[in-house]
């Protein structure tokens, strides 16, 4: 956390969410949508509040793939790796757009703009291969269409 | 009728939504008002499940289908159709012989029969009176009002319904078992954690239908004595849990769900929790866990969830299309449901067609119907001439079944016998340019990504296994990683913890059991008769070639060079082998092999 500024603002989210230790999954998913990632010190200031042990914060932060330590970048380009999707080649499309933004799965790109990642089925099969920016669907791709796409969002 | 038209239907499933639906809506309700034409409605449905045909737009009474549309085109249906009366021929979905048929005409849903996707598509789901209109809420009046939990629970096991989830366990014997446990406090669970990829059934209805669901929670929560229960849906469906948000609140507010449910004094609440990227949550004890905001990983069974599930008490826990099968079961009877499908599995099942397929969508069909007929009598067969090579279903727990078994009947014991299982409903149709092994790689990696980690068989015995499958797809396979491979698959599958660990290696087994000569190919020639596997291939410019320039500009890698109108040559240590060129050449001069 930056400031205590975000700490508040973090500490709001945590009691409009909190009804109890069951609720620790709604908790982290509400701190993910706004404020991106969910650090260590993050969670630190869940287990207090929540008065759950650190040790159960981390693990459930850790377990599921929706939580993220780290910043992501400002679109978040995922992958659908359904199978439909991938019958229809999306590994050459994770693969080209890897070669194009010069990053690996679930890293961002230095500038802070793109974060590439995979998802399982967005269920727009009709679309495959499909990919998501943010909120954006783009189906029925071809590697060349690439460019285009990423151009909208620079 | 002035102008033939007086509803607009447009669909807002997730396929379509993503074909800029909210955008035709929005143009229809402006351009409508434009005209004077306010008084036509224009409503938003759920799925219509052709949604390779989509976005979709259906108007009523006249009951045409337009397909593919743009919401540049919204203005002249407007002006055109509902104005002036004429229906806008180009945009009219064409049957086989090219003639405009209406939706329910088209082939794709004659060997249909909706009971789970009844309403959607023909309801508004953010509209309470659009539900209770086509027939809502009348089986939880019957239920609570002229029968008792016992005559439910009779009904539901007499109907012989099975769980949609996958593993298809009678859902009245769950039933029976969590009413009969001891517990003043129980819990009824809908396992909306829709993990499979190439699978959207569950997606579909909470999104065209949510009500059916709450409808048949309560019923369920009446039945075991339950008073609570939960939604459990994946975090990655935003529209259905909107709908369901919206659904459970004009429930709450007309007296459908809460306190004193119709003035009978039966109370049940209903929450949703969402998971957070997990698909072992879709095991039904890691999904307990979940719920209690833990880590999502299995428990132990027995007990079962029906005598200690979700905070330790008796809990029901059903998937969303087996949900979506009561109410229709109360108000209809036993012997109705059992009217379709065959004897050990009565009903229907929901399916989503995807894949090399030409129509892609969600389909309902009564179990029992062959493979066949859906691939090709309602997924109109496959695209560009190709042959059909297999299909998957059961998703990473299932199998691939070739073509030998194509006129396998659809049902729990059919699907199992052949190595493969029913899986929640994805059905994904491959075509004769698929590297079989290479599918067994993609689900193993899917699986090693996903396994919770709490067992080590599958922990680290699908490690090894993915290895293996790189090793073969790479060109480095030898001829003992065969046997190596299969006695793993069989210690994963007796020895791991939970169904996600014992059924993991189903996909290899199966392309093994059935393209054994591919994996031969690719161990003994470091060939890829499928033409896949990148390591194994190898692209080359031919004599035709005319020197048109035009593969050496579509390289990502700049591995083509060559002078103008003369013989371009690929470099072999720079080519990434991404097939551009081929597509790039008008004459077709690039061969790979």
């Amino acid at each position: 956390m930056k400031n205590e500024q975000e700490k508040q603002k973090i500490l709001t989210i945590i009691r409009e969410n909190s009804s109890g230790p069951s609720s620790l999954i709604q908790v982290l998913n509400a701190i993910q949508e706004e404020h991106g990632h969910i650090p260590k010190d993050v969670q630190q200031l869940v287990a207090e509040e929540m008065k759950i042990p650190f040790s159960r914060v981390f693990e459930v932060t850790s377990f599921y793939a929706r939580f993220t330590t780290e910043p992501k970048g400002k679109y978040e380009i995922s992958v659908c790796l359904g199978t439909a999707c991938y019958v229809k080649g999306s590994q050459i499309i994770l693969d080209e757009l890897k070669r194009k933004l010069g990053i690996e799965e679930n890293q961002t790109t230095p500038d802070g703009l793109f974060t590439l990642t995979s998802s399982r089925c967005i269920g727009a099969c009709a679309l495959a291969p499909a990919i998501v920016v943010n909120k954006d669907v783009h189906g029925m791709l071809t590697a060349e269409m690439l460019p285009e796409i990423l151009g909208m969002y620079n | 009728m002035e102008h033939g038209c007086d509803r607009v239907y447009v669909c807002a499933g997730t396929g379509c939504t993503s074909g800029k639906s909210p955008e035709i809506i929005e143009n229809f309700r402006q351009e409508l008002n434009a005209s004077g034409l306010s008084d036509v409605k224009v409503i938003m449905t759920g799925c219509f499940g052709l949604c390779s045909m989509g976005p979709i737009v259906i108007t009523q009474p006249d009951d045409c289908f337009y397909s593919r549309v743009a919401p540049k085109d919204v203005a002249e249906i407007v002006r055109e159709h509902i104005a002036g009366g004429k229906p806008v021929h180009r945009l009219l979905f064409k049957g086989s012989r090219g003639e405009a048929v209406s939706l329910f005409e088209a082939d794709f849903y004659k060997k249909q029969e909706r009971v789970v996707l009844a309403r959607c598509g023909l309801i508004n789901p953010e509209e309470i009176d659009d539900y209770i209109e086509h027939g809502g809420f009348a089986a939880l009046e019957k239920a609570l009002k002229a029968m008792s939990s016992e005559e439910v629970v009779s009904v539901i096991k007499d109907s012989g319904l099975r769980g949609r989830g996958g593993a298809g366990f009678p859902t009245g014997k769950k039933w029976e078992f969590t009413m009969n446990a001891p517990g003043s406090k129980k819990y009824v669970v809908c396992n909306a954690d829709e993990g499979d990829p190439g699978a959207f059934m569950d997606r579909s209805v909470l999104e065209g239908d949510p009500l059916s669901v709450v409808e048949a929670m309560t019923i369920a929560g009446y039945a075991v004595g339950a008073d609570e229960g939960y939604i459990y849906v994946r975090a990655e469906y935003p529209l259905a849990i909107h709908r369901l948000q919206v659904a459970m609140g004009q429930a709450l507010e007309r007296g459908f769900l809460g306190n004193n449910i119709l003035n009978t004094g039966f109370d049940f609440n209903l929450s949703i929790r969402y998971g957070a990227g997990a698909f072992v949550c879709g095991e039904e004890t890691a999904l307990l866990n979940s719920i209690e905001g833990k880590k999502g990983t299995p428990r132990l069974r027995p007990p079962f969830p029906a005598v200690k599930g979700l905070f330790g008490c008796p809990t029901l826990i059903n998937n969303v299309e087996t949900y979506a099968n009561i109410c229709k079961i109360i108000t209809s009877g036993a012997d109705w449901f059992r009217s379709m499908g065959t004897p050990g599995s009565p009903g229907t099942k929901v399916f989503a067609l995807g894949g090399n397929v030409n129509n892609i969508g969600l389909v309902e069909v009564p179990m029992g119907i062959t493979l066949r007929e859906i691939i090709y009598d309602i997924g109109g067969g496959i695209p560009d001439g190709r042959g059909f090579k297999a299909a998957q279903t059961g998703g990473p727990s299932g199998g691939c079944i070739p073509a030998e078994h194509i006129n396998t009947p659809i049902d729990f014991e059919s699907l199992k016998a052949i190595g493969s299982m029913m899986g929640s409903g994805g059905l994904i149709v491959m075509d004769d340019s698929k590297c079989m092994v290479g599918i067994a790689k993609f689900f193993m990696k899917f699986m090693v990504e996903e396994s919770c980690g709490k067992c080590a068989p599958c922990r680290i015995g699908l490690v090894r296994m993915h290895e293996i499958l790189e090793r073969i797809t790479g060109g480095e396979g030898e001829i003992g990683d065969l046997a190596e491979l299969e006695e793993l698959a069989e210690m994963v599958n007796e020895l791991s913890f939970c169904a996600l660990g014992q059924t993991a290696p189903n996909p290899v087994l199966t392309t093994f059991r059935y393209f054994k000569d591919e994996y031969l190919a690719h161990i003994n020639d470091k060939k890829c008769p499928a033409g896949e596997c990148s390591a194994l291939l190898n692209y080359e410019v031919t004599d035709k070639c005319v020197g048109c320039t035009k593969c050496a500009k579509a390289c990502p890698a700049a591995a083509i060079s060559g002078k103008l109108k003369e013989k371009h040559s690929i470099d072999k240590g720079k080519c990434v082998k991404c097939g551009a060129c081929m597509g790039a050449c008008p004459v077709k001069s690039i061969v790979r092999r």
